[in-house]
């Protein structure tokens, strides 16, 4: 009995320090971004501040806001699309399937795992001659394209649990292809569309290659401008947390209110439903 | 009524009304995927060989030039010292962090599995990282490794003070190429901050493994006698191999491309002992306009991710079947 008590404790001590270890950031971001600037040192790094100061998040979100407003433009629109295109692929790929059918999903589905260094410079061609280059459209535009393979998978796999007699009886009582979709599935993919929406959410605000390469100035998202503010002049580290807290915040807050749907989004990216 | 007669009419000409019917939904469902897979086929495929060309190209200065080069891009990269850095870099990344998240993830989601209390407080702290941008890790964690303060003010107790991602020794090196092969210590650093933000990534696979694992197959391994730790090392850890290939795969494709991270935390380091292959092409192509180069370090990236992910995909897409 004692040594089950001691592995007890020995379990609940690592448990314990690994948890620390993962919340050290968080201390660090919140105790700094609340310090005044001369209190912000080396040294002090650690220290509780001696007075709550908000100047810095008021700094940071003076320079941040124009971009995090771009941010918004920018997921809102592209998670949408994205989704929806994903559930009608998904509806196909799962419930109308033909011949052929697997494959042109199994060619889809690399498209979700390619570096994509590799498509970056005819990207920016493209979206140059089509007056896309530089603008919330354009990130708008390939989020959409580069997104459809994990949307489309999801939704196949969230499908697959929809019973196949459920759609065979809709047939025989004389139900269409788009009937079906609309009155039938559409209804029941209410948690497949949060469950796809947070993940799109999440990664689209999250991303930085396409980012920094496709916009240059008025229309960069949030993150382009948080690594920009790290960059630039004489680092101010509390500037800079309070930066790093606003831009993650939205995900974060995500997280914390639908973090069951946002593990299970974790869960289907993997290819294996 | 009408409903009843196309049910008649169903079972009495059944094979000929059902095919006719199914021809033109199955034309409407061809029609709902082929916009996104067109896409797909010009914007993955067609631009991946797009940049091919470019990569045999000499667009090697701002104003393109499309005239063929063969394989000199390439041949360059392959001599040059920051590239056989950037590949030394990268192996040693891949295997450090895939290592440690594979075996982080097990453990902890191993005692969290144990109905432990608090689980969920645990579970939420270890997840939380996965919510958030590289570029916000990188920007937290170049604070917490900075050499002069951060962790190393905890080590100074222990009266060690390492030099994280500023360290420019390369551990047990030999020459190779132009460089010298090893592990450059500053990657550790950079192991470290990804594997504080991908280890939620194992947890939720293997958590979700366990949970699928029957209570009575380890009952029946008590009563045989078998200790806790036998159970995990012979009943649970194979049973779990599927999700551990899956995880290696999913961190391996993140890792051969990773860029966001490294250019928010350290950026190239001296003697590029933090670069890897995505911060060249960027800088290369977008800074340097070094296009072809850059197209070159892409599609070498590309070929190293597809090595893990093309078997993967067609195994996988073959036993769905």
């Amino acid at each position: 009995m004692a040594t089950i008590n001691i592995t007890k404790i020995l379990k609940y001590i690592f448990l314990s320090v690994m948890a620390l270890f993962f919340l050290t950031p968080v201390y660090v971001i919140i105790v700094t971004s609340l310090k005044p600037l001369d209190e912000v040192s080396l040294a002090e790094m650690w220290t509780l501040p001696s007075t709550i100061d908000f100047t810095s998040y008021t700094q940071a979100f003076t320079e941040l806001a124009p971009n995090f407003m771009n941010s918004i433009y920018l997921v809102v629109p592209a998670t949408l699309i994205s989704a929806l295109l994903g559930a009608m692929n998904g509806y196909v790929l799962s419930k109308w399937r033909f011949k052929g059918s697997e494959v042109i999903f199994t060619v889809m589905l690399f498209g979700m795992f390619i570096p994509y260094q590799s498509i970056l410079i005819p990207l920016i061609q493209f979206l140059r001659s089509i007056d896309l280059y530089n603008s919330i459209a354009g990130l708008i535009f390939t989020h959409v394209v580069y997104g459809l393979p994990i949307t489309t998978l999801m939704f196949r796999n969230f499908y697959a649990n929809i019973p196949d007699s459920m759609i065979e009886s809709a047939k025989i009582d004389g139900a269409n292809f788009l009937s079906i979709f609309r009155r039938i599935i559409i209804p029941l993919s209410i948690s497949g569309f949060v469950v796809v929406a947070i993940w799109q959410f999440t990664n689209i605000w999250n991303e930085f290659l396409f980012a920094v390469t496709i916009t240059n100035s008025g229309s960069q998202p949030v993150m382009v401008a948080l690594q920009n503010l790290s960059g630039s002049q004489i680092v101010q580290w509390n500037v800079q947390m309070a930066g790093a807290l606003i831009a993650a915040m939205p995900t974060l807050l995500v997280y914390i209110i639908l973090g069951k749907y946002f593990v299970r989004g974790l869960l289907a990216g993997s290819v294996k439903g | 009524m009408d409903q009843k007669i196309n049910i008649n009419k169903q079972v009495d000409i059944q094979p000929k009304k059902k095919k006719k019917r199914v021809t033109s939904d199955q034309l409407l469902a061809v029609g709902f995927l082929l916009p996104s897979f067109i896409l797909l086929l010009i914007f993955v495929y067609g631009f991946i060989g797009w940049t091919g060309w470019v990569s045999l190209s000499n667009w090697n200065t701002l104003v393109p030039d499309f005239s063929f080069a063969g394989l000199k891009n390439y041949i360059y990269l392959f001599g040059d010292y920051r590239f056989q850095a950037d590949l030394r870099n990268t192996i040693f990344f891949t295997i450090l962090f895939i290592g440690l998240v594979i075996v982080m993830g097990l453990l902890l989601s191993a005692l969290i599995d144990q109905k432990i209390k608090g689980e969920t407080f645990f579970r939420n702290v270890f997840l939380f990282p996965m919510a958030l941008s590289f570029v916000v890790t990188g920007v937290v964690w170049q604070w917490l490794l900075n050499p002069s303060t951060g962790f190393n003010q905890f080590l100074e107790v222990f009266g060690i003070q390492p030099k994280w991602y500023t360290d420019t020794t390369i551990l047990a090196g030999f020459e190779w190429g132009s460089i010298e092969f090893g592990l450059p210590v500053a990657i550790i650093a950079v192991v470290i901050a990804a594997v504080w933000q991908m280890t939620g990534f194992s947890l939720a696979m293997y958590l979700a493994g366990l949970r699928g694992i029957p209570e009575e197959l380890r009952e029946a391994a008590r009563i045989d006698g078998a200790s806790e730790f036998q159970i995990y090392r012979k009943v649970i850890l194979p049973m779990l191999t599927p999700i551990t290939v899956s995880v290696v795969i999913i961190m391996a494709h993140i890792s051969l491309k990773i860029f966001d991270l490294i250019y928010a935390m350290t950026g190239s380091g001296a003697n590029f002992v933090t670069d890897v292959p995505g911060v060249y092409m960027f800088e290369t192509t977008f800074r340097g306009n070094y296009y072809a180069n850059g197209s070159a370090i892409a599609i070498i990236m590309l070929l190293l991710v597809a090595v893990f992910i093309v078997p993967y995909l067609l195994t996988n897409r073959r036993g769905d079947n």
